[in-house]
């Protein structure tokens, strides 16, 4: 069974189609790489895949199931253009908050143990709205993480991140892949994408161009793909 | 985690949030006490003028000022995309809308228990001669306007003009809660407990919250994930 299935997929914003009879498969322990120019779908599909959008039709499953069910999405990660976190909160406030709402056994500890993975804890009891970029970035990562997901979906994670993030975030997401745990990333940004991704997808106005696994010659070469299956 | 548990998460955080900054609180208590302390200069009323127009006046300053918390309730989730984290985490809307309408409820509440003596002062009138039954009317109306405010916070949370999109949708499908609230107001402002005469307003508004959580549980889950 695949970890992610999406199958038939359209999706309607009023008459006009960001999503054409979209089909992909992301097997457990592989890593797919959503690429594609702006406007080409990316966003929406993660979107959907992740359960917080509706297909207009056909559908998505998640090891077999839909992905609004609840034990899904307790198997989902997911990194979106935002990070996610509450300002008004602790770093640790909002990390046990999470920890809680997906139901850890012990979402204080849990929440400490990301803190010192990703480099935050001393500023533990800090109010995000106080940290830099990069530190809430981090604290986005360490939220996507905490539930240690079956299935990461991330949508341009390498985008603004400051060095140390970017550097942290590859090796969670390398620990995930040996964990053979899933990840679907969005980016624009194809050579840290192509040094993961074990599969390429492009989408090219809401249809998907290409989908299949990404060999050496397209990682050395990242404008390849575009070349081959885009617009050029 | 139980249903419970999970409405108890959400609200604390929103709770937790709103006292850290207090901007829907401060906005809407200052709103509040700021209208009965005009109204109070404008007419200069007497004793049975002040009777018969205290449930009104409470209740419209409690609607509008409600409305300033309620704006808040989901925009609140929209910096930083929290509100996408939200609906990706494994609690039922329902247990999302509740914990937030619990919130609001506790907020609003707060709002007006700080209004009615501000009133009982400046229109001299004995608003705890009623106490336990004016506490039940507050109770029940503060529910519906809450519950009511919460959906459509959550409807409304992307829209640009939701500030005012908000009191628009809000007030016509509050009127016949705010009618039931307000004569029951007026009733036990000037002493009279609730008898025969009103309890069908108090039944009313018992039959408004019931029937308008039930419908928001539902609906919520829709309106959350487009």
């Amino acid at each position: 069974m695949s970890a992610v299935a999406v199958d038939g997929v359209w999706k309607f914003y009023g008459d006009f189609p960001a999503l054409r009879d979209v089909h992909l498969e992301a097997a457990a322990g592989s890593c797919l790489a959503l690429i594609g120019r702006n406007g080409a779908g990316k966003t929406t599909l993660l979107r959907i895949i992740a359960g917080f959008s509706r297909p207009g039709r056909g559908q998505v499953r998640i090891f077999g199931n839909p992905p609004r069910e609840t034990e899904t999405r307790r198997q989902i990660g997911f990194i979106g253009h935002g990070i996610s976190v509450y300002d008004e909160l602790s770093a640790l406030e909002n990390l046990t908050l999470f920890g809680r709402l997906y139901g850890l056994a012990d979402p204080r500890r849990s929440a400490l143990e990301w803190l010192e993975r990703t480099g935050l804890e001393r500023v533990r009891n800090g109010l995000v709205r106080e940290f830099s970029r990069g530190m809430r970035q981090r604290l986005a990562v360490a939220r996507a993480f905490l539930h240690e997901p079956a299935v990461l979906l991330l949508d341009e994670p390498f985008t603004a991140l400051d060095d140390r993030a970017i550097a942290v975030l590859q090796t969670l997401l390398r620990q995930a892949l040996s964990e053979r745990k899933t990840i679907i990333l969005s980016t624009h940004q194809l050579r840290e994408a192509l040094e993961l991704a074990s599969h390429v997808a492009l989408l090219n106005r809401g249809q998907a161009a290409f989908c299949g696994p990404c060999t050496p010659e397209m990682a050395s070469d990242p404008g390849l793909i575009y070349a081959r299956y885009g617009e050029g | 985690m139980g249903f419970f548990r999970q409405v108890l998460v959400m609200a604390a955080k929103d709770l937790r949030a709103e006292l850290r900054t207090k901007e829907a609180l401060n906005a809407s208590l200052a709103f509040a006490l700021v209208i009965l302390l005009l109204f109070s200069f404008a007419f200069d009323p007497t004793e049975e003028t002040t009777r018969e127009i205290s449930g009104g006046l409470l209740w419209i300053v409690f609607a509008f000022a409600g409305a300033l918390v309620l704006n808040r309730s989901f925009a609140r989730e929209l910096p930083n995309d929290c509100l996408d984290a939200l609906v990706a985490a494994p609690i039922s809307g329902a247990a999302l809308f509740l914990g937030k309408a619990v919130a609001n409820f506790l907020l609003v509440l707060a709002v007006e228990l700080v209004s009615l003596p501000v009133f009982g002062i400046f229109y001299n009138v004995r608003w705890t001669s009623q106490f336990g039954e004016l506490m039940l009317v507050l109770a029940l109306g503060t529910w519906a306007l809450t519950v009511i405010g919460t959906i459509f916070s959550a409807l409304t949370v992307n829209i640009r003009l939701r500030e005012v999109m908000l009191p628009m949708l809000t007030y016509p499908i509050l009127v016949p809660a705010l009618l039931g609230a307000m004569q029951l107001t007026t009733g036990l402002m000037a002493g009279q407990p609730i008898g025969p005469d009103t309890v069908a307003w108090l039944k009313m508004l018992i039959g408004f919250d019931v029937v308008y959580t039930a419908v928001s549980l539902v609906l919520v889950e829709s309106v959350l994930v487009g």
